[in-house]
Order: C-alpha cells, then structure tokens, then sequence
C-alpha cells in the first residue's frame, strides 16, 4: 500500500514535469544560439489549442502534437523575423509573443471550451513496468514522457558531441567570430528558434491532449514561464533541466496529494495552489545570488542583436 | 534589389511615424482577419472600431476604460525607461485592489472620504506587491520579469482565497464575490448617469506628475540613462538600485491605484476575476505609447477602444471578446517592427556592379 502511494506520487511527479522538460530543452537551445525568447507561455498556449482542436476533429494524438508544434514553431518565426531579421528588442519582442499567442489561443479555443476529449491510455514498457515501485512509476507511462527522454537524450547529444550543436553554442558565446569563419549566425538563430518553438508546441499539446484531455483559457497556467526559470535554475545544462523539471512538477501535484491523502491540513487551497510560484521565485533567488556561476553558463551573447554587416 | 542601410542618426519623424504605422496596419489587418473568420469586413469594423464612439455615453464608456490602462501604462514608463522590465502590473493591480476593500469593509459605511484611503491604500498594496521583486533583484540579482510574473499568480490565488473565504459575502448566494461597497467608498461619480469617475482625474493628474518626472527633472533624466547607456550611468555615478526601486514602486503603486479604480468603481467589490487584463495591456501601451506621458495617454484611449470593440463584437457580431486581444498583440507586434525604420533606412539598390562602389567594404 505504502508502495503503490510512493509509486503513483511519482509517476505524478514525472507527467507533470514532462511539459516543463519539453518547453525548457526547446528554450535551452533557442538561448544556446544567443536568442532569449521570452514567449514560451504564448507559443505553449498556441500549441495546446491548435493540437486540442485536432484531437477533437479526431486527428488523433500524433496529428494532434505535430499540428500543436507547427502552429507554435509559425509564431516563433514570427519573433524571429522580428529579433533577427527587424532586429527588434528581444524582451519586448518576447512579451509581445506572450501576450500575443495567450490571447490568440483564448480566441481560437473559445468554441472548445468543455469539451473533454477521451484519456490516452499509458503504455507499459515490457519487463521494465514489473520492477517494484519504480516500475509503475517511470515505464507504465504516457507515450510522450518517454519521447521527452528521448528529446533530453538528443538535445545533449547534439550540444555537446556534435559538430552543428558546437556551431550553435559558438554562435551563443561570439556571433562575430562564428560570422567571421563563414557560419550564417541568423539562418543558425531562425533555426533554434523555430525548434525552440516547436517544443514549446509539443509542451503545450501534452497539456491539452493528455495531461488535462481539455481546453480551458488559461490552462497552461504561467508553466511557459516557469520553463524559462529553469533554464536559469538549471544555469543553461540539460540534465538540470530535468531535475529541476521534476523537483517542480513534484510541487506542482503536490495539492492534489495532500487534498487526496484526507490529511486535513489547516492551510486554504489557494495556497497550495501558489506553491509553484512561490518556489520559482525562491529557486530563482537562490541561484541568481550567484552571479558568477550565471555569467559563466549564460550565452555570452543572449539577447543581443546581431547583424552581418555592420 | 531592397537594401536595409543604417542611418546616420536615429530617426525623430520614425520615432513619432512608428506607432501610427502600427495603428494603420493593425486596422488594415483587422479586415483581413474579419473577412477569415466569415463576417463582413466592413460591417464588424464598423462594429468593433466604430461603436465604442458612437455617442456621449459610449465616449464616457471608452474613458472609464483607458483609466486604469494610463495609471499602470505611466508606471510601466517609468521603469522602462531604466530598463527595469516589470512585467507584473496585474498582480500589483489585484493587490491594489485587496487593500482597498480591506479599508473598504472595514469602514464599513464610514466617512465621506473612505475612497480617498481607498486610493492611498491601493498604492500602498500595489507598490509594496512590487517591492518585493525590487528587494530580491537588487540584494540578490533574481531577474525581475520572472518574479513580477511569479507574482500575478501568487495574488489572483490571494484574490480567489479571500472571496471564497474570510470576505466571501455572506448573503451573496455562494457567488465567490464581497459585500457590496457603501456609498462612502465608492469614487465619486463625474458625469451624472454614466460609470465615468473619480479615477480619470487621477489618471490625467498621474500624467502630469510622470510628465514632470520624466522629461522636467534630474531623476527622470538619469533613469533613462541608466536605461539607455548603463555604463555611462555608472560612470557618472548614478545609482543602479535607486533606478530599480523607483521603478518598481511607481509602477506596483500606480497599478495598486488603477485596481482601486476597478473595486471601488464599476464593479463596487472585490470578486475573483477582477483584473481582466489591463496589467498586461498596459505594457503594450507603455511601449505603443513611446514611454511618453503624451504618447501614453493616446495608446490608452486606442486599447481602452480596442477592449470595448471586443465586448461590441460579442454582443453583435457573435465573435469572442477575446478577439481584442489578437488585436492589441498585433499593434505591438507591428510596431516592434515598424521600429526598425528609427534606426534603418530602406534603400533601393538599382546598381548591377555592386564592387564598383566606393562604400561598399565586401
């Protein structure tokens, strides 16, 4: 009993960060590149609502996430265009995405609303599912949360044992110098932009088509802004990403496992329900009071412009 | 072939040209997107754009409207001005708008001045929601537009436990709202029959205050160089933290102040969703608004239309109201834009050769 508690707490834990490691590996590389793009809570938004409006014209799941990458990957060329191409203020630009694609979305979803769509059954990892406690936890899961391994998997591997991911990190830290060796700096930031995009789409369709089967104005719920605290909790590092991904999909399910324990805990709901906030802002404290360890792992270039010429 | 040619000196006319750009390419657009979503172009402009001007009741509807956006839209100024990128005025708002109902039940039907409280304790709610992303960002370098952010929702989950809870209306059927507010600690009504109030006035004195602020005095000067050159800002002395905190406090306060004008204006109480938006569509008029008190009060009354011809286009058109939204989205978009010509020229370039000419370097 003790066991099966520990077990589904877990695999709580782990389906609530997966969004949180997908929006965050696809921000992690976009700042990579040098390109701090603050609009994750909008392109999540966006990818959420296009891929329920899929899933419910029975698109099915995988025409659902693709569409929802695809429809946020477009709004993140629309902010490239502006921060590369109009060498427009990237945090302006960011905002105006954020506010953009959450009102956009609320828009688009408005004929949607409560209207669930049915629960995507897990898949069971054979052999693996029986190991006890862990088993249930991590290998009897949503598709998805398996592909966001795969993506962590991928996105460290071109990082740092592929010659394109050295490019990238090169066009991060020094846009000149890689300019001057012949590397296109702005085709290289459209890229990472738009894959910064797509994940944030896939992200926000997790949310829409299995974590919460719904669509709800506001259902992403400010998690576009916290996978951009942790790309500065994890001090721009993948794994850290993951951890961290984790530590606050733990916080995040946490109010339902108290409300669900029948502990009656003398604290109101709301504050519960604000405990994510309040630790984004916490962890945030506790690693910004170090400012060399963020200035050794921030791009040296993020958030400049850059332009070929001049 | 089309050429991007930067200018010798930053364009004065673009500066001013931008945001009417911005205004004509969202109207133009908004044609588009009505025809795409099946309604007559010109029949929903007129509806969306139109209406909301059409008489005396509706212009006092529009005013009512901009108020809380130039309050916060002025604050916002100020702070970005310095590069201070306070992005939470809906929390600041919401918190505003709690302190002023708990003077407002306390005082029950109290004294003729319970509003004026109202207002100082609105400020106070507000700017102190925002000290304390100032406090973290000064003393320990937490990146302010993540912990403003942070902080919207902490104060929405506030705003939503005190309706449901300890100041829940006990006669109220169970709706998750506040008693109703007494006359006393209502804002004074302006013009006889319409909801215009109290609050416009402040909103214009606020103007003139940031007007002051901003372009007559020193303070308001090194803001903007620490926005613009913080190393000479530095070089010169100026103080990197005093910039943050009279940024973050001019704009939580005055957006502690536009939430005053909510509770203790049209809606007469506190009730869950008090903030419609109006912290985040203030940022979009800062910015729209050129960070000019002018230029602000203007982007306010074009937001305020764009809100109201989201409710027109609801009630008549059958469109969600959340198409004002895509609206303000797009002006902030095109005028980002549009900002590339302060600094750029477009040059048509007709030569054949290019490596004949002399400026040419490659």
């Amino acid at each position: 009993m003790e066991n099966h508690l520990i077990a589904s707490m877990l695999a709580a834990t782990i389906v609530s960060g997966t969004p949180l490691i997908l929006v965050a590996m696809g921000e992690l590389v976009t700042e990579k590149a040098g390109v701090l793009n603050l609009g994750a809570e909008g392109m999540m938004s966006i990818g959420a609502v296009t891929a329920f409006a899929v899933a419910l014209s029975g698109g099915g799941p995988v025409l659902a996430v693709l569409a929802g990458m695809a429809a946020a990957c477009v709004m993140a060329l629309a902010f490239g265009f502006l921060t590369l191409t109009m060498m427009a203020n990237q945090v302006a630009s960011g905002l105006a995405l954020a506010l953009f694609g959450v009102g956009l979305a609320a828009f688009i979803g408005k004929p949607f609303e409560s209207t669930p769509l049915p629960m995507i059954a897990p898949v069971p990892v054979p052999l693996l599912e029986h190991i006890p406690v862990l088993g249930p936890a991590l290998f009897n899961q949503q598709a998805m949360v398996y592909l966001s391994w795969a993506i962590v998997a991928a996105v460290l591997y071109f990082l740092y044992r592929s010659r394109w991911g050295l490019v990238l990190r090169a066009v991060g830290e020094s846009p000149s110098s890689a300019h001057a060796v012949g590397y296109r700096v702005i085709t290289l930031r459209y890229a990472a932009v738009a894959f910064g995009g797509a994940m944030a789409g896939m992200g926000g369709a997790f949310i829409s088509v299995f974590y919460t089967p719904l669509w709800a104005e506001g259902m992403v719920a400010g998690r576009g802004w916290i996978a951009l605290a942790l790309v500065v909790f994890a001090t721009w590092r993948p794994l850290r990403v993951v951890l961290g991904a984790y530590l606050f999909g733990g916080v995040m399910i946490a109010q339902l496992f108290v409300q669900g324990s029948g502990v009656q805990l003398d604290m109101p709901a709301q504050l519960m329900s604000s405990l994510p906030y309040i630790a984004t802002i916490a962890v945030l404290v506790l690693i910004s009071r170090n400012a060399h360890t963020i200035r050794l792992h921030s791009p040296a270039s993020l958030g400049q412009p850059f332009r070929p010429d001049a | 072939m089309l050429k991007l040619e930067p200018r010798p000196s930053a364009s004065a006319t673009m500066r001013y040209v931008s945001p009417l750009a911005a205004v004509a390419l969202t109207l133009f657009a908004s044609l588009f997107l009505f025809a795409a979503l099946g309604k007559d172009p010109f029949t929903a402009f007129r509806v969306f754009f139109l209406n909301p001007l059409r008489d005396m009741h509706a212009l006092t509807e529009l005013l009512l409207k901009a108020t809380p956006l130039m309050l916060i839209g002025i604050g916002l100024a100020v702070g970005y001005r310095a590069n201070v990128w306070n992005i939470g005025a809906e929390g600041q708002f919401v918190m505003g708008a709690i302190a002023a109902t708990g003077v407002a039940l306390q005082a029950g039907d109290g004294g003729p001045w319970t509003w004026v409280l109202m207002l100082l304790a609105g400020a106070f709610g507000g700017g102190m929601w925002a000290a304390v992303p100032a406090l973290l960002r000064t003393r320990w370098r937490a990146n302010e537009i993540l912990v403003t952010l942070m902080m919207v929702y902490i104060a929405q989950f506030a705003a939503s436990w005190l309706v449901h809870g300890p100041w829940k209306n006990p006669d109220g059927f169970n709706f998750p709202q506040t008693r109703m507010f007494a006359d006393a600690a209502l804002l004074p009504i302006l013009v006889e029959g319409t909801r215009l109030n109290a609050a416009f006035l402040v909103a214009l004195a606020t103007l003139a205050v940031g007007y002051v602020f901003l372009e007559r005095s020193f303070y308001g000067y090194q803001m903007q160089v620490a926005g613009e050159a913080d190393a000479a800002a530095r070089y010169a002395g100026y103080s990197a933290s005093r910039a943050i905190w009279i940024g973050m406090l001019a704009s939580g306060g005055m957006a502690g102040v536009a939430g005053v004008a909510e509770v203790a204006g049209p809606m007469g109480q506190l009730t869950e969703s008090i903030s419609s938006g109006y912290g985040f569509a203030a940022i979009i008029v800062a910015f729209v608004g050129r960070l000019h008190p002018v230029g602000i009060c203007l982007a306010s009354l074009l937001m305020a239309l764009l809100f109201l011809g989201g409710e027109q286009a609801q009630q008549f058109i059958n469109l969600p109201s959340s198409i004002s939204k895509v609206f303000q989205g797009l002006l902030l978009f095109f005028l980002l834009g549009a900002d590339l010509f302060i600094g750029y020229r477009i040059r048509f370039d007709r030569t054949v050769n290019p490596g004949k000419l002399p400026w040419k370097t490659t």
